[in-house]
């Protein structure tokens, strides 16, 4: 089981998304979520939609890749759409007992469903494109200010680094442990909640006396290698703007500049 | 009758992906009641894989894993069955512990049997004894114990389940040289004792040469050779071409081969090559 | 040559906290006295529980003797004020190499030591470069720890001390959980490390065949030191070392036990190789 996981779907490429800035790419990626939901009626969406079709199609990476990562929310993508349909105003299209179908209901399927995929799609361009190392770094670099406010923001990124590292390591180990408690007859499949729960006990305390031997051993590792916080540290990459980088600027403030735009000279949508 | 035979097993990790990778390729061979078996071979060969194979783990893509003459996945819903048949101890077993008591933590396996308390506590007691886990140190936790003995807690917990094969991985890796052959004796004496059937996998040949009376050589998912240790060793060049190393004493017969004097290369352990030195000088 | 590391009457005792048993059986270390001097290579050997990898961790800081001292470049590992320029002078290499590697890829945790002493990114780039290439493993510089060997993983934990430019690295039983092929690589790296850049050695190690590789051998024993010298001293010391329950390499074994039977072999041999020559002399006459 353990081993078939991948975390972090980094995909490794040259295209112009993976040659952004990390720090770009998870401002561009705040600013493009709100004007998502700043898109108020058919053309501000489609355009918006439109803009991140073209981002993803950029990244060079099978449009399936994007899909499958849709797929996992696609249950509450389409129970959303469809509950949304009963809600509503404007002009009754369909009648029965107590359910009504509303223009303002079909729009708001209509929205919600785009919206919620247009989301997933453009939030996976920064996950595929983004080493894990990257955006850790480009966190700690954003979050710096916050520095003034008592926030750890160097140890957070720290522990950040540390999961993502160990992460693969602890899901091989609960492999192994299952498998070797499974040898000595544990019965993880059958039964009934409760009891499956606490067949995970042998498999959870040697789980926890590992990670902790692997804390205490990583801890002197870091000390050896005269780890004292974010003091002082200086880093071996620099993260730089580039060219790249003011032209994704320019395109997403065209897009954004179009948004409001049609947000303006187009009607609003019946809700 | 073979206690475990394989028919032409294969193993494919990930089939029909990207990543597919076989394993193990077409493997056969039998095993008969009461041997110590050595299984050597590289990182990589295949070796885990194939003990996962023998108790039920993993499932072969392809081939018949027969135990006492029976498929052992006839029906897959008993391979539990299966696993208190073929007791298998992992690399570093200490990390699997979990109870409050040694003791608990080596009845795990019988509970999990259904035994019977007398039955359960004549057993844990029997496995400790095996292991020379002393009596005063089943009441204490198992995370109060040294690394030995950790080590040996883990090892008496299979063996409390009394199984028909007992398949040690690396049992001794990690273990300075006073535990390890403090450990192989154990282990070597629980074989002659139960006259059970014991497979040990390692990567150090001198372990293996002490105690196997065969040994199976794995590379890259094949079987190399399935013969006595004598026969084994007596192939040294071709071992090392598998990039396996021999002992050192056998490495030395060699060299002495090469150089024309008539030693046999078949030679072990320093005792064997002592007394072939002295025969060969009178 | 050059005294570098001191270790002047050394005690150690694990802080067990209350009702602490006074008896000499709490101390790990009992007295230990060493003079290790630049570029010398030297493997500590003992059983599990000697005491060896308790010493390992005095010679950067980890540890600080309970009485006694340690020097480092004349610094005692007891000033504060010096503690990182005494983890900067002597690295320590551990155990489990999935234990100590930091970053999610590998050049990054190389990188690390480096960022914590705040060396300027220019310089990190190349120190991380040519560590990775003094241990060979270059070429998987922007590989996931993840994906690779015990042996490799070993190695990088190397690079990750030696782009802190240290003058020795301690190694705490680095090819314990290896396979031979990890554990060839490691020695191997390790050894052309003394050799060709003339970095100090300790090598903390159960394994008798990666002792008679050392310049010098060090046995530790319940916390004492029971013998120092070469391999060549020290393995003639058989009777001893059977009485301590310690092993000697077999081709060792072989020529000390027919020596005894009055073959005309030499003091000690160290390999097969030596071995082998001194069985044929005798043997074709």
């Amino acid at each position: 089981m353990g081993r078939d996981i991948t975390l972090g779907q980094f995909m490794p490429g040259h295209s112009v998304i993976h040659r952004l800035d990390a720090r770009s790419k998870i401002l561009l990626l705040i600013s493009y979520i709100v004007f998502i939901f700043i898109a108020g009626n058919y053309m501000s969406l489609l355009l918006i939609t439109m803009a991140s079709l073209l981002v993803v199609l950029s990244t060079r990476i099978s449009f399936k890749m994007y899909l499958k990562s849709m797929r996992v929310i696609l249950f509450v993508v389409l129970f959303t759409g469809i509950l949304n349909i009963f809600y509503g105003s404007g002009e009754v299209l369909w009648e029965w007992w107590i359910i009504k179908i509303t223009q303002g209901g079909i729009n708001n399927a209509i929205f919600v469903t785009v919206r919620i995929a247009t989301l997933v799609m453009i939030s996976s361009v920064l996950t595929f494109t983004t080493s894990p190392s990257d955006l850790t770094d480009a966190i700690e670099r954003l979050l710096k200010p916050l520095t003034v406010f008592h926030i750890k923001v160097h140890e957070i990124a720290m522990m950040m680094t540390i999961a993502l590292r160990f992460i693969p390591v602890l899901l091989e180990e609960t492999d192994k442990i299952m498998n070797a408690q499974k040898a000595r007859g544990a019965d993880m499949e059958s039964g009934n909640v409760f009891k499956r729960v606490k067949a995970l006990i042998p498999v959870l305390i040697p789980l926890f006396v590992s990670s902790f031997r692997r804390a205490n051993d990583l801890a002197m590792a870091m000390e050896c290698r005269c780890y004292n916080g974010g003091k002082g540290r200086t880093r071996m990459r620099i993260l730089r703007f580039s060219g790249v980088d003011l032209f994704a600027l320019i395109f997403s403030l065209v897009i954004f500049s179009g948004v409001i735009l049609c947000n303006i000279y187009f009607s609003p949508l019946t809700r | 009758m073979a206690v475990l035979k394989a028919e032409n097993i294969r193993l494919v990790y990930g089939a029909g992906t990207a990543f597919e990778k076989t394993a193990l390729k077409d493997l056969s061979f039998e095993i008969e009641k009461g041997e110590f078996i050595g299984i050597i071979g590289h990182t990589g060969s295949g070796k885990s894989t194939l003990v996962q194979l023998l108790n039920g783990l993993l499932r072969p893509t392809y081939g018949k894993i027969y135990l006492n003459g029976k498929d052992i996945w006839h029906e897959p819903k008993k391979i539990r069955e299966v696993r208190f048949k073929v007791g298998m101890v992992f690399q570093y077993p200490e990390y699997q512990l979990f109870e409050e008591t040694v003791y608990k933590d080596i009845s795990f396996g019988p509970v999990n049997m259904g035994l019977s308390e007398e039955e359960i506590d004549k057993r844990v007691r029997e496995a400790a004894g095996f292991v020379g886990l002393k009596d005063e140190l089943l009441t204490k936790s198992p995370f109060d114990l040294s690394g030995g003995e950790k080590r040996r807690a883990a090892i008496a917990g299979v063996i409390a389940m009394d199984p028909d094969v007992l398949i040690l991985d690396e049992p001794t890796a990690g273990l300075d040289p006073l535990g390890r052959d403090a450990l192989l004796s154990q282990i070597s004496s629980y074989h002659s004792v139960r006259k059970n059937t014991v497979l040990l996998v390692s990567h150090s040949m001198e372990d293996i040469a002490r105690i196997a009376d065969r040994i199976l050589v794995l590379s890259h998912g094949e079987k190399v050779m399935l013969d006595t240790a004598e026969n084994v060793f007596s192939r040294g060049s071709e071992l090392e071409e598998l990039g396996l190393r021999v002992p050192q004493i056998t490495r030395i017969m060699m060299l002495l081969r090469e150089s024309g004097i008539p030693v046999n290369t078949n030679i072990l352990t320093v005792e064997q090559a002592f007394n072939e030195i002295v025969n060969l000088s009178v | 040559m050059e005294e570098f590391i001191e270790v002047r009457n050394v005690y150690f005792r694990y802080d067990i906290g209350e009702g602490t048993d006074a008896s000499d059986n709490s101390y790990a270390l009992r007295g230990i006295n060493l003079k290790i001097n630049k570029g010398e290579f030297v493997a500590v050997v003992g059983h599990n529980g000697s005491g060896k990898s308790t010493l390992a961790k005095h010679f950067n800081s980890i540890f600080i003797p309970t009485t006694g001292d340690v020097f480092v470049s004349g610094m005692n590992t007891k000033d504060d004020d010096h503690l990182f320029d005494i983890r900067k002078t002597v690295g320590l290499v551990l155990q489990n190499p999935d234990n100590q590697i930091v970053a999610g890829i590998v050049e990054e945790d190389v990188a690390f030591g480096c960022e914590n002493l705040g060396v300027p990114p220019d310089e990190i780039r190349t120190r991380v470069d040519n560590a990775l290439k003094a241990v060979d493993m270059y070429e998987y510089r922007k590989h996931s720890p993840d994906k690779l060997s015990g042996g490799q993983k070993q190695r990088v934990a190397i690079a990750g001390i030696i782009a802190m430019e240290p003058e020795c690295i301690v190694l705490d039983e680095p090819t314990a959980m290896l396979d031979p092929q990890g554990r060839d690589e490691v020695i191997s790296t390790v050894l052309r490390l003394n050799k060709e850049r003339g970095i100090t050695i300790i090598l903390i190690t159960h394994y008798m065949e990666e002792a008679v590789l050392a310049d010098r051998v060090v046995i530790v024993d319940s916390g004492t030191l029971l013998l120092d010298g070469t391999p060549r001293e020290v393995f003639a010391q058989n009777e001893l070392l059977k009485r301590h329950r310690l092993d000697v390499p077999q081709a060792t074994e072989l020529n000390h036990r027919l020596r005894g039977c009055g073959f005309d072999l030499p003091d000690c041999v160290l390999d097969e190789e030596e071995c082998a020559e001194a069985l044929k002399k005798i043997l074709k006459k």
